[in-house]
């Protein structure tokens, strides 16, 4: 069995984002860019799978500019087999990106896709759920727990009533939650190797696949700011002030 | 046709108030709205679905495969309705989140994410980057509006409404090859995060889950909900369900303190739309400081016992 993983380049989830002051975009000169938090853990995952036997090959995916590369490189040092990059100038939404990763699928015939459950920039939470729908396959979102047995995968969910527990038959795309595992670090060696893995490079537009209803962003804005708070000495007075202000 | 749907949001016994909230987002978008309510045996949630304010009409689909909110059961009974709709709005909880996109791509459509506010028919804001920005959105007019109502950001529309329901037969046969299993519930008998006013939240200072029990104490003597970090409910500390912030629940309670939680940006982002915000940290330069209307510095190993005894 094949194990596709997506894999987004994104700034870094310790920088603080900065507006630019023209409002078109947010400041990513000379900020450091990373792997999608969540899409970490996905690779994760895929390497214990195979690891444990239950899969021979993991494929690291991505969709952007040349520049994506350094991350599908950090990808091939963890420990994935091959990578591909999907090159695309323009800033592509969900639905695109799920079109694109069903022709990556017609082509690799994976047992299993794992991703993100969102993408720590846009925080869309949607390419899983677009995929699953268009391949018309099982879909498991926000799994913090995944058992691999023979044609199925049972999964547990985190959902905001607590741990919900499905079943799906494979393939399927599961989309991952931050308490799945671990990422392992990456090691010098590794990075060596990882420069003599295959990294195919495919054009979108070879894949056939157009950008469709998009939204148009017109426009980026900083967040309001709270007004300045007040610090209290101790706690007969932060009592005092919740009462005053009718807070208990 | 210029209409509204609102996918309802139950555990099978009540409407969760996600839905109420996608009301008056339906209600700032300004067409009619209808609210759809799927499961099994769902007659008593129609009828709280009917009573929300605004509502024009409450389609009911019952089938015992609708019981359990498996996205790709769901997911299939809205598209068979879409035809008549402008706007379908779900809520951003878990279950709106793990459905709406389903729908959004058998549409053919991008979904939008977690509006907060309306700025036109097919005018949004909506916040990206863990709330460090907010952008404009323009969906396109030709098409469905898909899309998630950011609860945190609208309050919950009346409840003096008495809206016809209509019941419909399920239009398509259960998914063969996704299982429901089963929920652990890990939050218990206290007030739900996502609604209540009040918040007391802890993080990994807690050191423990006995001593979250002071939380729970404290929690219970001013009626709030009880939230943690998430190096809190990595540890053990408390359930997933407790998680607040960018990967847990984005809540607005009028009150929300937070003992012994360092404010990343991945935490604040969860309670940026809280009405007062209250610190307790021993560190005076951790940045919840920042974001907080009240701080105290101190041990909040100390605090919290003052606080239980000040307010019983
Ligand atoms: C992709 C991603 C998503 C994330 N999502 C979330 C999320 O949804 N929610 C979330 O919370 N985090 C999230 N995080 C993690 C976040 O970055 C922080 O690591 C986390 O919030 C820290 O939790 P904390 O404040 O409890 O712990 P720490 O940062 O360790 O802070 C503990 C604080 O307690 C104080 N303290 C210690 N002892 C005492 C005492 N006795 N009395 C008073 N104060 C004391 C310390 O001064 C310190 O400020 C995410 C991270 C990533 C990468
Ligand atoms: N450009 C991309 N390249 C590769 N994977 C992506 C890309 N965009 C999104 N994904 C995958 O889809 C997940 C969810 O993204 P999103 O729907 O944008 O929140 C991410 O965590 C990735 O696994």
């Amino acid at each position: 069995m094949k194990i596709l993983v997506g894999i987004k380049r994104v700034i870094d989830y310790n920088v603080r984002i900065r507006v630019k002051s023209d409002a078109s975009g947010v400041e990513t000169d000379g900020v450091k860019m990373s792997i999608n938090p969540f899409d970490e853990i996905a690779l994760e995952e895929a390497l214990r799978i195979r690891e444990a036997g239950l899969a021979e090959e993991v494929i690291v995916v991505s969709l952007g500019g040349n520049e994506c590369q350094q991350q599908l490189r950090t990808g091939l040092a963890m420990g994935a087999d091959r990578a591909i990059q999907v090159d695309t100038a323009e800033d592509l939404q969900p639905l695109t990106i799920a079109r694109t990763f069903l022709k990556v699928i017609e082509k690799e015939q994976p047992g299993l896709v794992l991703l993100g459950k969102q993408a720590i920039d846009g925080d869309n939470s949607q390419t899983a759920q677009m995929l699953a729908a268009l391949w018309d396959r099982p879909q498991a979102t926000f799994v913090s727990q995944m058992n691999m047995s023979g044609e199925s995968v049972t999964v547990v969910r985190e959902v905001d009533a607590g741990l919900e527990t499905i079943e799906v038959d494979l393939p399927a795309v599961i989309s991952v939650d931050l308490r799945l595992n671990e990422p392992r670090f990456v090691k010098l060696p590794d990075i060596m190797k990882a420069k003599r893995k295959p990294l195919e490079v495919i054009a979108l537009d070879e894949l056939g696949v157009a950008p469709e209803n998009n939204l148009e962003v017109s426009k980026y804005s900083p967040p309001p700011v709270r007004a300045k708070g007040i610090l209290v000495e101790d706690t007969a007075q932060l009592v005092t002030e919740l009462k005053t202000r009718g807070l208990v | 046709m210029s209409k509204t749907l609102i996918i309802a949001e139950h555990d099978g016994s009540n409407l969760n108030p996600s839905t109420a909230k996608c009301a008056s987002c339906a209600a700032a978008i300004g067409q009619d709205f209808d609210i759809l309510v799927m499961g099994s045996s769902v007659n008593a949630i129609a009828e709280q679905a009917a009573a929300i304010d605004g509502a024009a009409g409450v389609t009911v689909v019952d089938a015992e495969n609708l019981a359990n909110p498996l996205a790709v059961n769901h997911a299939a009974e809205v598209v068979a309705l879409a035809e008549s709709y402008s706007h379908i709005l779900g809520p951003s909880t878990t279950y709106g989140r793990d459905l709406m996109p389903r729908i959004a791509a058998l549409l053919g459509v991008n979904q939008v994410s977690d509006i907060s506010t309306v700025e036109g028919s097919h005018h949004f804001t909506r916040p990206i980057y863990a709330g460090n920005a907010i952008v404009d959105v323009h969906a396109p007019e030709n098409v469905t509006v898909v899309a998630t109502v950011r609860v945190a950001s609208w309050k919950a529309a009346g409840n003096s409404g008495s809206a016809a329901i209509e019941t419909r037969s399920a239009s398509a046969p259960a998914s063969a090859n996704t299982r429901y299993v089963g929920l652990e519930a890990g939050g218990g008998e206290r007030p739900d995060l996502q609604s209540a006013p009040r918040v007391v939240s802890a993080g990994r200072a807690m050191a423990s889950e006995e001593n979250f029990e002071m939380v729970y104490e404290l929690a219970d003597l001013i009626g709030a909900g009880v939230g943690a970090s998430r190096a809190a409910v990595d540890a053990g500390y408390c359930p997933n369900d407790m998680q607040v912030g960018q990967t847990g629940k984005i809540i607005a309670p009028d009150l929300y303190i937070a003992f012994g939680i360092s404010g990343a940006i991945q935490h604040i982002t969860g309670i940026k739309d809280a009405g007062t915000i209250v610190a307790v940290n021993k560190d005076a330069d951790a940045p919840i400081f920042e974001v907080a209307d009240i701080g105290l510095v101190a041990d909040l190993f100390t605090v919290i016992p003052e606080m239980k005894q000040l307010l019983s």
